[in-house]
């Protein structure tokens, strides 16, 4: 069973006639089938409707009209991101055989340009969670060692990836739910401006930090990716009504004079001892091709775990208020009243991770309580968006690690929610600000683990951004390895 | 400004916390979810350490103003649509147990 290419090498196959989609989509499913068992990276997926497709695209190709830039690849999309064609569950029982009446914004662009979605990958409940194993249709595997989590919560999407089983997927991000999984899976994930990417069908989470993003195997098809689900969406309010540039064109400028920020906030106590060599070293890469390091402060870093798990939950008890047994998904067998409808439904139908977050959140938005959590913690972002707007005007971009550590043992941090949140530490500061941030395979711990490195750009500074993280990719070949026992 | 109580969370303040949310609980979540929402909100009080007078909340991560649109009639779900997902439902509407107590306004 061959491994499938990159997103870029299987669409110019297609477009060249040397490979027919319907081969393609036909292995891909096979390969997703033969891996469940293991890996548990999909929640659905639908061979049929897959092959129909492929089929169409095939037909297209030989009239010599193809719809656009991804005709006839394989995509997978996470299961919080709604589609007409497939249950959306959101890793949750409350939503297991709940159909989506429309499609997300970002669905229809991949539609529009070709691709086929095979299939929806699990995630953390909700996208609460930093490991997949909060998920109700049971955790993801790591396929660089099936006894370890592949990160959360676009885990699903990461692993399969990772794994070869999909050229490339889509993920979201919250607090590092993209870069997170990433790392620990040796993939590329890119979380895009705030705004740049429509939220449009996508299950709110938290919504001023939300986005949905690219995972792929290299930076070229995340930005091929990017180009494609990128842009303006009168239906969603928060989306940024600017041009989307051809970012797949703008990744040559050499490293050769970029601006490095680094600041020791990112290097200091907790993070684990290899993890910080090979980000060293990475940094050092670039410096060899002519890159400078400048030193910056973050002074308010330190606070931005505190200040994201108040706001996130906050708004995440606000947005799961409409999963109440009334309109849709699980409602509980024989309420006693209607407030038993809404409590029971909840109370049953909800994981325990989502719960705790809800409840943390109703406490800090609840009245007497509301200035001195939710206020402060949104007093403390403007504090932590003013860092990283001084930053950019010394820098091009922010070299860090993504996580303290690589992809630890399943069961080992879940009986211990804070040592889960406290590993978002590096991630979450870009979703608080808004800005730009991917994280990009940049070595391997002495277990062979992925370690990857964030590079984190302004507010739609993804041009640079891309450009910086594909260069590293010229000088470096971390992203071409597969875990073993998987032929490249 | 109102300090954060830094003592843990009592039974009481977390079922009420647990009711306004129209959350079922078990006495066991309830225990638990004390003992770990009372560690996350010390953990959380750090933010105290930090003057923030004068500092303007951040809402929006990235600053869009007044999203307006045109008034005009744009497609919507129909009925069909809307109840297509509904653990109960008659006549194109959603079904629940009476709302009003018996006997009261």
């Amino acid at each position: 069973m061959t491994l499938c290419d990159t997103l870029f090498n299987t669409a110019e196959s297609i477009r060249n006639g040397s490979q027919s989609s319907e081969k393609i989509v036909s292995d891909c499913l096979d390969r997703i089938v033969a891996s469940q068992k293991s890996l548990n990276a999909f929640i659905s997926y639908d061979r049929d409707r897959a092959i129909t497709l492929s089929r169409n695209i095939d037909k297209s190709a030989k009239r010599g009209e193809l719809p656009g830039p991804l005709a006839g690849v394989p995509i997978a999309i996470k299961d919080n991101i709604c589609t007409t064609f497939s249950t959306t569950t959101c890793g949750s029982k409350i939503l297991e055989s709940f159909r989506s009446q429309y499609d997300a914004f970002v669905v229809e662009r991949l539609e529009q340009a070709g691709a086929i979605i095979v299939g929806k990958t699990n995630l953390d409940e909700f996208s609460m969670g930093s490991s997949c194993e909060n998920s109700a249709y049971s955790p993801v595997h790591n396929p660089w060692d099936v006894t370890r989590v592949p990160g959360g919560s676009s885990g699903g999407s990461s692993s399969a990836v990772a794994s070869g089983l999909i050229p490339a997927a889509l993920g979201s991000d919250t607090g590092g739910s993209i870069r997170q999984p990433a790392s620990f899976c040796g993939v590329v994930g890119l979380k895009p401006t705030y705004g740049r990417v429509s939220r449009y069908g996508l299950v709110a989470f938290g919504s001023s930090l939300d986005q949905i993003g690219p995972i792929t195997r290299d930076v070229k098809d995340a930005a091929l990716l990017l180009k494609v689900i990128a842009g303006h969406d009168p239906r969603d309010s928060t989306s940024v009504n600017q041009p989307v540039p051809d970012y797949t064109n703008q990744l040559d400028r050499p490293l050769k004079g970029i601006r490095i920020g680094i600041s020791e906030e990112y290097f200091g106590d907790g993070l684990n001892e290899e993890v910080k060599q090979v980000i060293r070293s990475a940094i050092d890469r670039m410096k060899a091709e002519g890159a400078e390091t400048i030193p910056i402060e973050l002074p308010h870093m330190k606070y931005a775990t505190a200040c994201y798990y108040i706001i996130a939950t906050a708004e995440a008890s606000s947005n799961l208020a409409r999963f109440d047994g009334v309109h849709y998904g699980y409602r509980t067998e024989n309420p006693k009243d209607v407030f038993d409808v809404y409590a029971s439904s909840r109370g049953e139908g909800l994981g325990p991770e989502v719960k705790r977050r809800i409840m943390l959140g109703t406490y800090a938005l609840s009245s007497g309580y509301y200035d001195a959590y939710y206020l402060k913690a949104s007093q403390v972002r403007t504090l932590i968006q003013r860092d990283f707007e001084s930053a950019f005007k010394k820098v091009d971009v922010i070299a860090s690690p993504v996580a303290p550590t690589t992809a630890f043992p399943i069961g080992e941090k879940s009986d211990d929610p804070l040592a889960m949140y406290l590993s978002d530490i590096y991630t979450i500061s870009a979703n608080l600000a808004g800005i730009c941030a991917i994280s990009i395979p940049a070595g391997f711990d002495g277990h062979g683990l992925p370690i990857g490195m964030q590079l984190m750009g302004s507010a739609f500074g993804e041009e640079t951004l891309l450009g910086v993280a594909h260069q590293y990719q010229q000088c470096t070949d971390h992203h071409k390895q597969s875990p073993k026992g998987l032929a490249a | 400004m109102q300090q954060p109580v830094q003592k843990p969370l009592d039974e009481i303040t977390v079922r009420h916390v647990a009711e306004l949310a129209r959350l079922n609980l078990s006495d066991q979540e309830l225990k638990q979810d004390a003992d770990h929402l009372s560690r996350i909100l010390d953990y959380i009080s750090q933010l105290n350490e930090l003057d923030t007078t004068n500092v303007v909340p951040t809402t929006h991560a990235i600053s869009v103003r007044n999203v307006l649109r045109e008034d005009k009639i744009m497609t919507s779900l129909t009925t069909d649509q809307a109840i297509q997902n509904a653990p109960s439902c008659e006549d194109h509407f959603f079904k629940v147990p009476k709302v009003l107590d018996q006997g009261s306004a």
